[in-house]
C-alpha cells in the first residue's frame, strides 16, 4: 500500500534521514522504532507531505505522491497524528473531530454525526461538548486519533500516540488501535512503548541515525545485534551475549 | 441544527428596522446609518480576522476600492448606481484575492500579514491621491440626484433600511459560513494550520476564499459610504481610519462571532458619542476613547462585549448553561 | 533630463534624512529583536517626543540639542513604564495582542495630542535653522548634517551598549532564549521594559535632531512609522547595522522618488519596497537577524 524509496532529507549540513526505505502492506500494523533523533518523525512528515524530501520517492497505492501537498495526500487517504498533540484549542471536541469529518462529508449534519460516531469509537463519547483545551493528556491523544480517523483514512500514521500515558491508559487504547486495523485501516506507527509494539505490530522497521538498520517481526528485531547496538551503544550486543554466556 | 444562530440575528434586525417608526430625529438616524456602514466593513474584517485569525490592518484597501470604482463608474461613465455598486463589490473582492494570493502564498502570518495589508492600503491611497481619473487630492464629488435608481434617498429612514438590508445579508452570510464546512475549516486554520493541513484542509484556498468574501463585504461598505455622503477622497476611502474601525468593532463586540461586528460598532460609537457629550467638542477625544477601549478589551475581555455577557449569564445561571449546550 | 548636481543633491539629502530614519528604526528593530513584537505605537511616541522638544524650546527656552540629555532620560522612563505596566500585563504574552495594544496606544496618544494641541503644525525657530555649509556646488544644511552625525553616533553607542555592557548582555540573552535567560536569574520583564525604554529614548534623540529642521503636529508620527517599518523589514528584523544601512537606503530612495515622480508619489517607492521585501525576502536584504 505504501512504499518509501530511498528517502534522504538534509537540513543544511545535517542529514536527518539518509536513504531510508520501507514498505507497508495493506491491512497490517507496522511499527517504526529507533532511538531518539533517529529521524522517525522527519520520515513521517515526508510521508504525510509536510516536508519535501531532498531525494527519494513516496509511493501510495501504486502511484508516486512525492510532489503532492499534505492536504491532497489526506484526500487520497493518508492521515497522521502529531507527536506533540495539536488540538484546535478554542473548539470543543465535536467541532475538533468534525474538521476531519468534513473532508468526506460536505454537509454539517453529516460531518457532526460522523464526528460523534468516531468520538464514541475512541472513547470520547462523553466529552463531545468539552473544550479541547480542557482535556487530559490521555484525552488529547484520543482526540488526535479521532480527528485523523474522521478523515476516513486508508493509511493511518500514528506518531507516539501512547507516549505520556500511564500503563492503564495504554491498556485501554491498545485494543482501540487493533480495532481500527480490523476495520480495514492500515497503520504505520512510531512508538517507544515496546510492550505495545510487541503486542500490536505485525512487522517492525528500525531507524537509527537516519538509516534503516533492521526489519522483521517484533521478536526478530529485538534480538538483532544492530538494533541492540543502536539503542545501547557500540559493542553492547557482544557484552550482552558474553554476559548471557557467563550466566549459562 | 442548520437553523442554529438565526434567532438573535432576526431580533437585532427587527429592532433596527423598526427604529425609524419610533425615532424621527435626523441626528439619531444619521448616527445609525453611519454605524451600519461601519458594521458592514467590520463584518468583512471579522470573517478574515475574527473567524480566520488573519488580522488585517489594511481593510481600507477594500473599502476604498469599492468606493472609488463605484464613484468612477457613476461620475465618469454615467453608469447606474446599482450596477456600479455590483461592479465595485466585485472589484473589491478581486483586490482582496490578489492581496491574499500574494501575501498568503508568501506565507505571511501574524504581524507580517498585518503590516503588508497596511502597506497595500497605503500604496492605493497614494495612487488615488495622485492619479487624475480618481480626482486626485480634490476627490470625487457625486451629483445629487435623488431617486431609487440612483441609490440616493432624501429620507434617512430609507437609507437606513438599505444599509440594514446589506447588513442583514452580511449577517446571514456570516451565519451560513459559521454553520458550514468552509467555516469549520477557516476556524481550524486560525487555531492550528499544521493540524488543519493534516486533516485535508487546503489552507491556502481556505484563506483566499475568506479574504475574497471579506473584501467583498467591506467593499459594500465603501459603496454605501459613497451613496450616503456623495463624496470621497483618498484619505477617506483608503485612510487608516476605516482599517482601524473595521478591526475595532469585531474586537470590541466579540471577535469571530456573527453578531460581534454590529454589537461592537454600536458599543464603540455609542461610547464615542458619550465621550463627546462629556468632554465637549474636543477633537480626537472620541478616538482616544476607542484606543483606550481596545486596550481594555484585549487586557480584560478578550471575548468582547458578547463574551462578557455570556460570562455574566453563565455565572448567574449555571443550570441553564448545560441545558443550552446539550440542546 | 536632470543634471548631475541636482541628482547628487537629492542623494545627499536622502542620506541626511535617511540617517534620522535609521535612528527612528533603531528603537523599533531593537524592540522587535528582543521582545519579538511590532510596536505600532512607535510613531506616536516619536510625535510625543517632538512635542516635548517643542514645549521645552517654547516655554523653557531650551535648545533642542541641549534637550537631548533630559528628554532621553524622561523617555526612557516613559518607555520602561509603558512596557512594564501596560503592554506586558495587558497582552497576556500573546504576540497578536501586543500588536493590537500598541495600535490602541498609538490611537490614544495621537488623539490625546490632537485634543491637547489641536491639529496645528508647529515648528522651532532657532538661529541656526537655515545655516548651510557650501561644498562645491552643493549646499548642506548644518542642522541636518548634525542630525546625520548624531544618528550615526547614537547607532554606534547603542551597538557598544549591546556588545560590551552587562545590560547589553542580558538583553541579548533574553533576545536569544527567553526561558534560558529566566533560568539563569535574569528578570525578563525588567529586561523587556529596559529594551522598550531604550527604544523610546532613541526616539527622544531623534526628535531633538529632527526638530530644528522639521515640524510637528499630532499626526506626524504616522508618516515616520511606516518608513521605519520598511527599514526594519529591509535591514532584517532585529539587526542594528541593518537598520542603519536600511535607513540610509530608504532615505535615498525616497529622495530620488520624490525628484523623479514628484512630491505626491514620492513615498510610494518605500511602500513598494516594503511589500516586495515582505513577500519575497522576509528575513531582510542585509543579512541575518541579530
Amino acid at each position: 500500500m505504501l512504499e518509501v524509496k530511498d528517502i534522504t532529507m538534509r537540513f543544511g549540513g545535517l542529514t536527518a534521514v539518509g536513504g531510508a526505505s520501507l514498505k507497508v502492506d495493506k491491512g497490517r500494523i507496522v511499527g517504526l522504532i529507533g532511538p531518539n533523533g533517529a529521524g522517525k518523525t522527519t520520515l513521517f512528515a515526508i510521508i504525510a507531505g509536510f516536508l519535501d524530501p531532498t531525494a527519494g520517492r513516496v509511493i501510495f497505492e501504486g502511484s508516486d505522491i512525492t510532489p503532492l501537498p499534505a492536504h491532497e495526500r489526506a484526500k487520497l487517504g493518508i492521515a497522521r497524528t502529531f507527536q506533540i498533540v495539536q488540538p484546535f484549542a478554542g473548539l470543543d471536541v465535536r467541532e475538533n473531530i468534525a474538521v476531519g469529518a468534513y473532508l468526506r462529508h460536505a454537509r454539517a449534519a453529516e460531518a457532526h454525526a460522523k464526528a460523534e460516531a468516531v468520538a464514541r469509537r475512541v472513547g470520547l463519547g462523553g466529552d463531545l461538548d468539552k473544550q479541547a483545551s480542557s482535556l487530559t493528556v490521555a484525552g488529547r491523544k484520543r482526540l488526535e486519533l479521532a480527528r485523523a480517523l474522521a478523515t476516513e483514512p486508508k493509511l493511518l500514521l500514528l506518531d507516539e500516540v501512547l507516549a505520556g500515558l500511564n500503563p492503564s491508559e495504554i491498556r485501554d487504547i491498545v485494543p482501540v488501535i487493533r480495532a481500527i486495523r480490523d476495520e480495514g485501516v492500515t497503520i504505520l506507527m512510531i512508538e517507544h512503548v515496546m510492550q505495545a509494539v510487541m503486542n500490536l505490530c505485525d512487522e517492525v522497521y528500525v531507524l537509527a541515525q537516519g538509516k534503516m538498520i533492521a526489519q522483521g517481526t517484533p521478536r526478530e528485531v529485538c534480538v538483532d545485534p544492530h538494533v541492540v547496538e543502536a539503542y545501547l551503544g557500540k559493542g553492547a550486543a557482544d557484552r550482552l551475549r558474553a554476559e548471557e554466556a557467563s550466566h549459562a | 441544527m442548520t437553523r442554529r444562530g438565526y434567532l438573535p440575528i432576526l431580533l437585532v434586525l427587527a429592532v433596527l428596522a423598526l427604529l425609524p417608526f419610533a425615532v424621527t430625529s435626523n441626528v439619531v438616524l444619521n448616527f445609525v446609518v453611519f454605524v451600519l456602514i461601519i458594521t458592514l466593513a467590520a463584518q468583512g474584517w471579522n470573517l478574515l480576522g475574527g473567524v480566520g485569525g488573519q488580522s488585517s490592518f489594511g481593510h481600507a484597501a477594500f473599502f476604498g476600492t469599492g468606493a472609488y470604482v463605484s464613484a468612477i463608474l457613476q461620475v465618469r461613465f454615467g453608469i447606474n448606481a446599482w450596477v456600479a455598486t455590483a461592479v465595485a463589490v466585485a472589484a473589491g473582492a478581486a483586490v482582496g484575492w490578489i492581496i491574499g494570493f500574494l501575501s498568503f502564498r508568501a506565507g505571511l502570518r501574524g504581524s507580517y500579514f498585518a503590516l503588508v495589508t497596511l502597506a497595500f492600503a497605503e500604496v492605493l491611497r497614494i495612487l488615488a491621491n495622485a492619479a487624475g481619473f480618481t480626482g486626485g487630492a480634490a476627490g470625487l464629488l457625486m451629483k445629487l440626484d435623488v431617486g431609487f435608481w440612483n441609490m440616493q434617498f432624501t429620507s434617512r429612514a430609507a437609507f437606513l433600511w438599505l444599509a440594514l438590508g446589506f447588513v442583514a445579508v452580511g449577517l446571514i452570510v456570516s451565519q451560513m459560513i459559521a454553520n458550514s464546512r468552509f467555516g469549520a475549516q477557516l476556524v481550524a486554520v486560525r487555531e492550528n494550520e499544521e493540524a488543519a493541513r493534516a486533516l485535508g484542509v487546503d489552507v491556502l484556498s481556505v484563506k483566499l476564499k475568506a479574504i475574497t468574501v471579506s473584501a467583498a463585504l467591506t467593499a459594500v461598505a465603501g459603496c454605501l459610504y459613497l451613496q450616503y455622503f456623495l463624496y470621497i477622497d483618498a484619505n477617506i476611502a483608503y485612510g487608516l481610519w476605516i482599517s482601524v474601525e473595521a478591526l475595532l468593532a469585531p474586537m470590541v463586540g466579540g471577535r469571530g462571532l456573527v453578531l460581534g461586528p454590529i454589537i461592537g460598532a454600536f458599543t464603540l460609537h455609542g461610547l464615542g458619542e458619550a465621550s463627546k457629550l462629556l468632554a465637549g467638542r474636543v477633537p480626537g477625544i472620541d478616538l482616544a476613547a476607542y484606543g483606550a477601549v481596545l486596550i481594555l478589551v484585549v487586557a480584560f475581555a478578550p471575548g468582547g462585549v458578547l463574551g462578557l455577557l455570556r460570562k455574566l449569564r453563565f455565572r448567574s445561571q449555571p443550570v441553564a448553561k448545560t441545558a443550552e449546550e446539550t440542546a | 533630463m536632470y543634471s548631475l548636481p541636482i541628482v547628487a543633491e537629492a542623494m545627499l539629502n536622502g542620506l541626511l534624512t535617511g540617517a534620522v530614519y535609521a535612528l527612528i528604526a533603531l528603537g523599533l528593530t531593537l524592540v522587535y529583536g528582543v521582545l519579538h513584537i511590532i510596536n505600532f505605537a512607535h510613531g506616536a511616541f516619536l510625535t510625543c517626543a517632538m512635542f516635548a522638544v517643542w514645549l521645552a524650546n517654547t516655554f523653557l527656552g531650551l535648545d533642542p540639542y541641549l534637550a537631548i540629555l533630559p528628554l532621553t532620560l524622561i523617555f526612557f522612563a516613559i518607555g520602561y513604564a509603558v512596557q512594564r505596566f501596560v503592554i506586558g500585563p495587558a497582552s497576556h504574552g500573546d504576540d497578536g495582542n501586543i500588536l493590537l495594544i500598541t495600535l490602541g496606544l498609538s490611537i490614544v496618544i495621537e488623539n490625546a495630542l490632537l485634543a491637547g494641541f489641536r491639529s496645528d503644525t508647529r515648528s522651532l525657530m532657532t538661529d541656526y535653522s537655515f545655516n548651510v555649509f557650501e561644498v562645491g556646488p552643493l549646499l548642506i544644511s548644518q542642522a541636518r548634517l548634525f542630525g546625520f552625525l548624531g544618528a550615526v553616533v547614537v547607532t554606534g553607542l547603542l551597538w557598544l551598549l549591546l556588545a560590551a555592557t552587562d545590560t547589553g548582555k542580558a538583553i541579548r540573552a533574553v533576545a536569544k532564549e527567553k526561558l534560558g535567560a529566566r533560568l539563569v536569574g535574569i528578570n525578563v520583564s525588567h529586561v523587556f521594559a529596559v529594551t522598550f525604554g531604550i527604544g523610546c529614548a532613541t526616539l527622544a534623540i531623534a526628535a531633538c535632531l529632527l526638530m530644528p529642521t522639521f515640524y510637528v503636529n499630532p499626526r506626524v508620527g504616522g508618516a515616520f512609522v511606516l518608513v521605519a517599518f520598511t527599514i526594519v523589514v529591509l535591514g532584517g528584523m532585529g539587526s542594528i547595522t541593518g537598520a542603519l544601512i536600511g535607513g540610509l537606503f530608504i532615505g535615498v530612495v525616497e529622495s530620488l522618488c520624490g525628484l523623479f515622480l514628484g512630491e505626491s508619489l514620492g513615498q510610494i517607492g518605500i511602500f513598494i519596497i516594503f511589500i516586495l521585501v515582505l513577500l519575497f525576502r522576509p528575513t531582510g536584504l542585509f543579512g541575518a537577524r541579530a
